[in-house]
Parts: C-alpha cells; structure tokens; sequence
C-alpha cells in the first residue's frame, strides 16, 4: 500500500511500538486547556466545534504534530481557531502574552 | 433517507482529498457489510470548516474481514472490524 495521500494524524496500521499505559498526572495549564474548549464549546457559546479543534490539530503539520504534546496542540489549534474567527486578534493576545510573561519574571525576581 | 440497509455490500471510496477527513486511511478502497444505520449526523468535513453541515448524512457501521483489510494478518480467519462510516464514502460493492 502507498502513503501518498495518506495525512500525518491518520495513522491507523501503522507500527506505534510499545504504547505505554503508565498512569499519569496532568499539569495544571493542562486541565485550564481543557476547561477552556470546553467553555468555547458549550451550548451557550458555540464558538469552537470539536471538528474545528480536531482540523486545527491536522493542519499544524507532521513536524509539529509530532514535537507537541497533547495539550500543545489543542492550545495551538484552540488559537488558530479564534484568530480566523476574530475572537481574538494577535495584537491582543500579543500583548497578553507580554504582560504574562513580564508578570512571572517579576514573580521569580522577588522569589 | 439512508441509501444502504443492513445487510447490503458496500466499497469505501479510494479517495484522499484534503480536509478533516473521519474516514481512516487504511480502510479507503476496502468492501463490507453494512450492519447498522446508525442515525444522521451534521457532516464533519463542514463543520470543522466552521459550516453548518447539513444537509445531514447517513452514518453507517460497516463490517469488514480483517484478512481483507491487512495484507499480512495472522490473526483468526474470522475476526471482523467495524468502522463507522459516512454515506458519502460508501458505494454499492462492484459499482
């Protein structure tokens, strides 16, 4: 069977290797993603479909794909989605990211 | 209005267009047996493209001979796969 065609995430058949079934813990900006498509999601916003996370997660491409966690990828789709929707604009979440950032050097600085 | 009813033959269409696409790669150009029609869904190509889906489609759950599916099984020669399938990527088997 050829892969021409065949799209990075489909990867049904394909070799995984041992697939570790270790339980885990999930960080907490894990869960607020979560939270977050959620909300986005819910019946009294409908901003995001699951279908518009999942094409977002596909298009980020192989090598992203495959360097991202999970959650990564949802954060980077749930993004996308909001910039192409006007949700928000990357001036805005620019600024947010600056202000966060600045907020936790001065955060480590008096620590 | 489902075209396909239990029991019927159907082939996935071998297709790989772009897109959010629910049909698994391996299972593209393979012949099963309808076993169910499961409801009508808005269709996810669309939606994930920020559309309303409809009109709604057919889903199916399409049962498959695994030794039809993979070249190379070595499981039991009866062992089947369901998968769930639009109308739109199924044609009557030998159309």
């Amino acid at each position: 069977m050829t892969d021409a065609g065949r799209m990075h995430h489909d990867m049904g058949g394909r070799d995984a290797g041992r697939v570790s079934q270790a339980p885990h813990s999930h960080p907490d900006w894990e869960k607020r993603v979560d939270a977050l498509m959620m909300l986005l999601s819910n019946n009294k916003r409908r901003l995001i479909k699951v279908d518009e996370l999942r094409r977002g997660i596909e298009e980020l491409g192989a090598e992203r794909y495959s360097k991202m966690t999970y959650y990564e990828r949802w954060t980077a789709s749930i993004t996308h989605n909001l910039l192409e929707k006007g949700i928000i604009t990357s001036d805005e979440l620019g600024r947010k990211m600056a202000e966060v950032e600045q907020a936790a050097w001065a955060q480590r600085g008096d620590g | 209005m489902a075209r396909f009813l239990p029991g019927d033959s159907v082939t996935v269409r071998w297709t790989f267009p772009p897109g959010h696409i629910r049909t698994p790669y391996y299972i593209r150009g393979k012949s099963g047996e309808i076993t169910q029609v499961l409801d009508a869904f808005a269709n996810p190509e669309e939606l994930a493209f920020g559309r309303d889906g409809l009109p709604k489609q057919p889903l199916y759950r399409v049962r498959f001979a695994q030794n039809r599916v993979w070249p190379d099984y070595s499981g039991m020669v009866g062992d089947t796969i369901d998968v769930e399938l639009y109308e739109h990527w199924l044609e009557p088997e030998d159309a």
